[in-house]
């Protein structure tokens, strides 16, 4: 480890399939357990359906698992295991709640756990096609400006009518035949790629150090112009859309990828100071988003908000959780897609909260651990933006839902309800497992090693 | 390059931990508080799911909860429920919980502090949470006397014993049944509230102790009590008892009930004043004693103190805090404002029949896990030395000729020495006057006493005295006592 930690090109070549077959077992093995768990306490023993519902899993995860062994040897061994567990226990939760609204008769749309089985596999659908079809990853470079446009064409989609929907007091929806998806998803992934294939090109220039202040080195003011359209747009997003989270993620992946192709701490602060500024006025000028603030400081005060059923199920979650099946997710609104973190709290208490905050770090360390063995710039900056992104909207809906800072309407990604968001994530893994297949490669192209004769090798060292 | 993304990595781990420390903060320093909330429905929906313990009498449950297969798991049922409704109270899921059930939740659900092992060890072992039991004091047979005798009237029962404080007895009518607001069904649990809460009878009401009532000539044992500690009088101390007693500062006298003097005599001795409750010669005693050592004599058998606070909104007994002096002579004789609840009543006899000695009264004997370990036990706890032995028995003795040859004689138990005083308070023209009863027994030993209280009675105006009344009812339940 030692040697991987302070020079990251002299990675020994070893492919770690084993391993990430051994960490799916886990992880599918745990997903139908807590199955099973729910089957026992809140079904009449163990449902019928667990066979269907373990191979589906075991299965999908065993396609993903085989696309890499075979498209991406090389690729990092642990975050699709993540991944696995996340999407596991998300639909075990779902279909925990589908007992739960069952229950107490409020049974529109249910059951959801089998829709979220079905976008699980449309993700893995993906996940395989993005593995496949994206050789290198260094070829979206040429797309830099194509992703740009669709992720912007994306973002106003929801806008456009006809197609744009309302779902809980957010335009962020459209609908096309028949079904809802949320472009926002994909449009994070395209913007990414645009950040990163834009920051390439200009970074050099963003570099050039302007006016010393206090210490920082600040741009020049002519360079402002891309931090300001960033800035705009998120803005747009938030007003136009009511869309907190996504508008803070936008923003914060620039600002993020920004810094780490310029290594100019003062474009942080000049973001920070735009961020500020654009968030008090919004919280100023517009009711929504001045509710959510004062709903975030006095959660208690409105009857049956779903911030303060939350914060109830997870204090009645307490610390070792009140057992899968055991609690009452379903009381909380949303308990199946915005405030699944607070189920997860309510059942699996904070210790299951922590294990979970804990995978999703695993996935943002291993994103960004696969960020710095890149070899190439581009890879850096998508693999940073990639996993930023996700510790960005966990931390954006996971602190919402914990009461940490005001609610805002982000995926739980991988757990909460909804396809587009599963899709897309399955979509991010992909990609960074991609960057991360090229990173640990061997840079010659070699003849495969084996594992003995590097196992031989080390002993000769 | 590497530089930036690896304060990135660190920075993310700075989210990801603030994340993990807030939510360290909710779940495990803030849940309590939460869980605690009045509207937070999961905690009283699980607590409806709870095995809540039962309250029992001796070993036989007077509240209990069983498997239910609707809403819930379980229901909460009470056998005999309004029969001890005052005590146990109720358990709704809409309008929540009343005596008992409302003081004793936490042990009866489990959630107690005093529980908090067992409840480590059944998280442990996965068991479902169960609550703790409460034993209570009331002696089943002394209960059952006193609703039954209490009838269709309405009034309220308090029985003690009076070496120890236990409550022996607590019936109120007209009473409730609790199981018609424990029940799961919503609608039906609606309607009886609502009945319950406009019936202008007060049911839901505990008449034994959340109630003040004029004491009425049972006060009189207090001023007796207070004239002989005072070593200015003894029970054959003469007093004035004319007919009609001329009160300062005002031109309405004091009269007895029967418009004579007292006993055929206009100076008779404390006894007999006692015997026939002649308001006339207590009137004089109370003008020549004072207010002061009145309200201080009623103090120490509890007055002004709130009693029992193993019940909810018990009511403090009152003495007028500046009479006058016409004032004074009334409330000597517990007229005026001089409130008391017939706990307090009952308090007094007990006082007087445990050589001067207040007991603290209480109602739960013990509380109990599920797998029946002691988690408490109330031990006797004396409350004031109101009186020295030799004037309780000097009061014991004036009591005993109340029911030998006085008001008092329909309380009388053949074979066993009855001490009592009877009591009909008036309060106006157009309403009956309260009757009460107040005795212990058997007098040299006492075992039981006991305070009746009748609010009102379908029967004539005329036949409303205390002895005629309440009298037979204090007997009914000291029987049960003393017939074991």
């Amino acid at each position: 480890m030692s040697i991987a930690s302070t020079s990251v090109i002299q990675i020994i070549p070893r492919t770690r399939r084993g391993v990430e077959l051994f960490l799916l077992l886990i992880a599918v093995g745990v997903s139908v357990a807590a199955y099973v768990n729910i089957g026992i306490t809140a079904e009449e023993g163990v449902p019928a359906s667990t066979g269907l519902y373990a191979a589906g899993i075991g299965l999908l995860a065993l396609i993903a698992h085989l696309a890499l062994r075979f498209r991406a040897p090389y690729a990092d061994p642990v975050i699709l295991p993540c991944a696995v567990l996340l999407n596991g226990l998300g639909v075990a939760m779902i279909h925990r709640i589908d007992l739960g609204l069952t229950a107490i008769g409020r049974t529109k749309g249910v059951p959801f756990a089998p829709q979220q089985i079905t976008w699980t596999a449309v993700g893995v659908v993906g996940f395989l096609a993005v593995i496949i079809v994206i050789r290198d990853h260094r070829r979206l470079q040429a797309f830099t400006y194509t992703l740009g446009l669709a992720g912007l064409v994306l973002l106003v989609l929801p806008l456009v009518p006809g197609i744009g929907a309302n779902v809980n007091g957010a335009p962020i929806w459209i609908r096309v035949a028949g079904m809802s998806f949320q472009p926002g998803e994909f449009a994070k992934v395209c913007l990414v790629i645009f950040f990163a294939g834009y920051l390439v090109v200009k970074r050099d220039v963003l570099t050039l150090a302007g006016r010393r202040f206090l210490g920082l080195d600040l741009p020049r003011a002519r360079d402002l112009g891309p931090i300001l359209i960033a800035w705009l747009v998120s803005l747009g997003v938030l007003v136009f859309e009511s869309d907190l989270g996504s508008s803070l993620l936008f923003f914060g992946l620039f600002l993020f990828l920004l810094y780490v192709s310029t290594e100019r701490a003062g474009w942080l602060i000049i973001g920070g100071v735009l961020f500020a500024g654009g968030a008090y006025f919004a919280y100023a000028t517009f009711g929504h988003v001045h509710r959510r603030v004062t709903d975030w400081l006095d959660p208690w005060a409105i009857d049956g908000g779903q911030v303060k059923l939350g914060l109830m199920g997870q204090a009645w979650g307490g610390i070792l959780g009140r057992g899968l099946g055991q609690g009452h997710p379903e009381a909380t609104l949303y308990a199946n897609s915005d405030m699944i973190i607070s189920s997860m709290a309510e059942e699996l208490g904070l210790t299951g909260l922590i294990a979970i905050i804990l995978i999703y770090t695993l996935i943002i360390e291993r994103g960004l651990r696969t960020a710095l063995g890149c070899r190439d710039i581009f890879g850096k900056l998508i693999a940073t933006g990639l996993a930023m992104s996700f510790a960005l909207q966990v931390f954006v809906i996971v602190g919402g839902v914990t009461g940490l800072i005001p609610l805002t309407g982000l995926a739980t990604p991988f757990m909460a309800l909804g396809g587009t968001s599963l899709v897309a994530n399955w979509a991010i893994i992909a990609l960074l497992l991609r960057i991360s297949d090229q990173a640990r490669r061997p840079q010659t192209p070699a003849a495969p090693v084996s594992d003995e004769t590097i196992a031989m090798a080390v002993q000769k060292q | 390059m590497n530089s930036a993304i690896r304060r990135l990595a660190v920075a993310a781990i700075i989210l990801m931990l603030a994340l993990m420390a807030n939510s360290t903060y909710l779940q495990a320093f803030r849940a309590n508080e939460i869980n605690g909330r009045n509207d937070n429905n999961r905690v009283r929906d699980s607590q409806f799911s709870v095995n809540r313990g039962p309250i029992l009498i001796g070993s036989t449950p007077v509240a209990q909860s069983k498997p239910s297969n609707d809403r819930f798991k379980y229901q909460r049922t009470y056998p005999s429920g309004p029969v001890y409704a005052p005590v146990t109270g109720f358990y709704s899921y809409r309008f929540g919980r009343g005596g008992i059930e409302l003081t004793m939740n936490s042990e009866l659900n489990g959630s107690d502090p005093s529980m908090a092992f067992r409840r480590i060890i059944d998280v442990i072992s996965n068991r479902p949470q169960q609550g703790g039991s409460v034993t209570l004091t009331l002696n089943a047979a002394a209960q059952q006397a006193a609703y039954k005798g209490l009838g269709s009237k309405t009034g309220a029962v308090v029985a003690i014993e009076p070496k120890t404080g236990k409550i022996l007895a607590m019936a109120t009518t007209p009473s409730y049944d609790p199981n018609r607001l424990a029940s799961h069904d919503s609608a039906k649990v609606d309607a009886a509230w609502k009945s319950l809460t406009e019936d202008k009878d007060r049911p839901l009401s505990n008449r034994a102790a959340q109630e003040l009532y004029p004491p009425g000539s049972t006060f009189k044992l207090v001023t007796a009590a207070a004239a002989l500690s005072s070593g200015k009088y003894t029970p054959e101390t003469k007093v004035n008892s004319p007919a009609e007693l001329v009160l300062p500062q005002t031109t309405v006298p004091l009269v007895n009930e029967d418009g004579k003097n007292c006993g055929g005599s206009n100076n008779a001795t404390l006894t007999v004043a006692l015997r026939y409750s002649c308001n006339t010669a207590y009137g004089s005693v109370g003008l020549a004693l004072g207010p002061d050592a009145l309200r201080e004599q009623a103090a120490k058998f509890g007055f002004g103190a709130r009693p029992l606070a193993e019940l909810p909104s018990v009511a403090t007994s009152q003495f007028p805090g500046d009479p006058n002096e016409p004032q004074t002579a009334q409330s000597a004789i517990g007229q005026f404002d001089v409130r008391a609840t017939p706990l307090q009543m009952a308090m007094v006899a007990a006082g007087i029949a445990n050589k001067g000695e207040v007991m603290k009264p209480y109602l739960v004997q013990n509380v109990k896990t599920p797998d029946l370990k002691t988690v408490s036990e109330t031990k006797p706890e004396s409350l004031h030395q109101a009186v020295t032995p030799q004037v309780a028995s000097q009061l014991t003795a004036m009591m005993v000729d109340v029911v030998n040859n006085g008001t008092g004689k329909p309380g009388q138990i053949s074979g066993v020495q009855v001490a009592g005083k009877t009591g009909t308070a008036q309060t106006a023209k157009d309403r009956p006057p309260f009757a009460w009863f107040t005795a212990f027994a058997p007098a040299d030993d006492p075992k039981i006493a006991v305070a009746v209280l009748i609010e009102k009675a379908d029967i004539a105006r005329d036949d409303i005295a205390g002895g005629k009344l309440a009298a037979p009812i204090a007997k009914s339940v000291m029987e049960a006592v003393l017939g074991q």
